[in-house]
């Protein structure tokens, strides 16, 4: 009964959102799109960091390097050869790349795959360490990829980077792939293997103890968010169009811990609201970065002062409120009818934030 | 033939040799106590028996398999399950999920029927959970089902540690001072359930105890231990009269 009117509530809200997406992509303009595809990139960022971390315990610091994955090879997929000669005007690139375009659909699956495959080959070794050496080795895998890039000229066109990726991203594939994202990795936490990797979070000895495989759960949630990251990666590479190395320097992976820290660990719904949070306020506040007066003050521009504010915001979160935005809540559809309950008799029923 | 059996085991950390060329076995369905003060090697004995250390030396053989060196999970996964002295809970988990969590490893369905919740795996999952309610039950544990374990009192985490070790289907269970803390009523009690799942599960029990008379009353055999070597073994009579039994506790009067 229940069951059956939050299947219809859930399918409601979904096709209401592909409305909202239909419109969006029609009507809105270039910049408004690019920012709601960039909360899009975000919230998979997040999730896929949250399955990590807030589910499984472990802290790696390797998203960029999967994310340079993703864009990497989707870029390289799905560009023209006229396009790639263009770019890469130093030396040419190897042979069997020079000619392959392929649509954007399997390039999004292989630049996932690509990003899996690294991201397990990554963990392979690293997930014999715990807690702080965890997240220096993956920091360094991370740092690695970055350099290999630079490096690999013939295949990445070294530090110039790729421009002129086709602009495939649009608002169905970013929040597609999202909502796919969020859905899997929601199903997957609900399970018998879900259950296991937080068992590993609280702790690792009592949970190896009840016949719980380390490894094999730890790298399943490494192979499963590498995934992902690689994909939201190939969006991001497909939207804003012209990659280098430098997009994906340590600062993206800081960024996407934040996001995850103040949306709370182990609350997926938390993860999707700061990561669109982020994104739109990273941008309305753009103009504190130029010169500003208030009243008799001229302040002139500071770059980098939302990335202070966002630090600062984080430093707070971390101190005095480590539940983050959701803490382990999720949104449910009981939890937003006992909301209207709650308003409408005033015998206010407790419902404790409505777990899973 | 024993169900397990340990073969001069001896494990050293650095200069220290906490447990010395300690040799045992078990037959099947027994209830066996282990004792000795502090420090004597207790917990690095079941450290060794469920693979969380190699031992230096020596070997485990279970029910004929010799298992020394091997990982924890694959041990737990051929019949050995225990407790922790100090409570190991999984704090981010429901009491029925601690449990349902130690019926894992006997999961089929892969992650992929999983995820996607397809007939095989929702059939396992919800037998997963009916059987653990049902263990919670037969523990008296069942109205705690949906509480947050550090929500409940302490003698009833540590029956969740047992319960939860139950779920992993063992032949030996081995439980490190299940009643460190507890009134003298409450350890009895204690001792009373204990011989029930023993008999209820046709377990096999090994069974830490710092405090000799906790034991005295339902363990037919006793092994004392002292710096990590066997110092007497026997019956709870024979023991309680041994010399060095007895200048092993001396001036721990409370122990006795
Ligand atoms: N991981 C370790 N590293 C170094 N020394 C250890 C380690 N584990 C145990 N020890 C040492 O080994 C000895 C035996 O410890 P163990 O925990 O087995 O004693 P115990 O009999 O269980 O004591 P208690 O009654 O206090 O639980 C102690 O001296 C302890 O300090
Ligand atoms: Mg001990």
């Amino acid at each position: 009964m229940k069951k059956r009117r939050n299947l219809i509530l859930t399918l409601a809200a979904l096709i209401l959102f592909g409305g909202f997406l239909y419109y969006a992509q029609h009507t809105f303009n270039p910049y408004i799109l690019r920012i709601l595809n960039l909360c899009a990139v975000f919230t998979i960022f997040a999730v896929t960091f949250n399955l990590i971390f807030g589910y499984t315990g472990q802290f790696s610091l390797g998203h960029a390097g999967f994310a340079a994955v993703g864009a990497y090879v989707a870029a390289l997929l799905t560009m023209s050869a006229a396009q790639k000669s263009a770019n890469f005007f130093l030396k040419p690139i190897i042979s069997p790349l020079a000619n392959v375009e392929i649509p954007f659909l399997p390039a999004l699956l292989l630049a996932g795959l690509f990003a899996s495959v690294v991201g397990s080959l990554v963990a392979w070794p690293a997930l014999r360490l715990r807690g702080d050496y965890l997240a220096i080795a993956t920091l360094g895998f991370s740092e690695i990829i970055r350099i290999l890039l630079v490096n690999l000229q013939p295949i990445t066109n070294g530090a110039l980077g790729l421009k002129g990726i086709p602009s495939y991203t649009n608002l169905y594939w970013s929040w597609g792939a999202a909502l796919v994202c969020i859905f899997i990795i929601k199903s997957l936490i609900n399970t018998s293997y879900g259950r296991a990797m937080s068992a590993i979070r609280d702790d690792e000895v009592a949970a190896e103890a009840l016949g719980v495989s380390l490894f094999k759960h730890k790298m399943m949630a490494f192979a499963v968010s590498a995934f992902f990251v690689g994909v939201a990666g190939a969006l991001m590479a497909n939207l804003i169009s012209t990659i280098d190395p430098k997009v994906f320097l340590f600062f993206l992976t800081y960024q996407i811990v934040g996001i995850t820290v103040m949306g709370g660990m182990g609350s997926l719904t938390g993860s999707t609201i700061a990561a669109i949070l982020y994104t739109v306020f990273l941008e309305a506040l753009r103009p504190i970065e130029s010169p500003f007066t208030i009243g008799p003050l001229n302040i002139p521009g500071i770059p980098g002062m939302r990335m202070v504010l966002f630090s600062i915001l984080l430093l707070t979160v971390i101190l005095f409120y480590r539940r983050g935005l959701m803490g382990t809540n999720e949104f449910s559809w009981d939890w937003l009818i006992g909301l209207f309950h709650r308003k409408d008799t005033a015998l206010a029923a407790p419902t404790g934030g409505a777990e899973k | 033939m024993s169900l397990l059996k340990l073969d001069s085991l001896t494990k050293q950390f650095g200069g220290l040799t906490a447990v010395k060329e300690f040799s045992t076995g078990l037959e099947a369905g027994e209830l066996c106590a282990l004792i000795g003060p502090n420090g004597s090697g207790k917990t690095t004995i079941f450290n060794l028996i469920t693979g969380i250390y190699t031992p230096t030396s020596g070997t485990v053989t279970f029910n004929g398999q010799d298992i020394t060196g091997w990982r924890p999970d694959r041990i737990t996964a051929c019949g050995i399950a225990r407790t922790f002295q100090n409570i190991r809970l999984f704090k981010g988990l429901n009491v029925l999920e601690n449990v349902v969590v130690g019926k894992h490893l006997r999961l089929k369905s892969d992650p992929f029927s999983a995820t996607f919740h397809l007939p095989n795996y929702r059939r396992e999952d919800e037998a997963m959970f009916a059987e653990g309610l049902e263990l919670l039950d037969s523990l008296g544990l069942s109205r705690l089902a949906y509480e947050a374990p550090t929500s409940l009192p302490y003698g009833e985490q540590r029956k969740l540690e047992i319960a939860r070790a139950l779920a992993t289907d063992p032949k030996l269970l081995l439980l490190d001072e299940p009643a460190a803390g507890m009134s003298p009523t409450d350890s009895e009690e204690l001792m009373v359930f204990i011989t029930h799942i023993l008999k209820t599960y046709k377990l096999t029990i090994l069974l830490i105890e710092h405090q000799m008379r906790v034991v005295m009353g339902i363990c037919p055999r006793i092994i004392a231990i002292d710096h990590g070597e066997t110092i007497a073994e026997g019956t709870p009579e024979y023991i309680q009269n041994h010399p060095k039994v007895i200048e092993a506790y001396l001036g721990v009067a409370d122990y006795a």
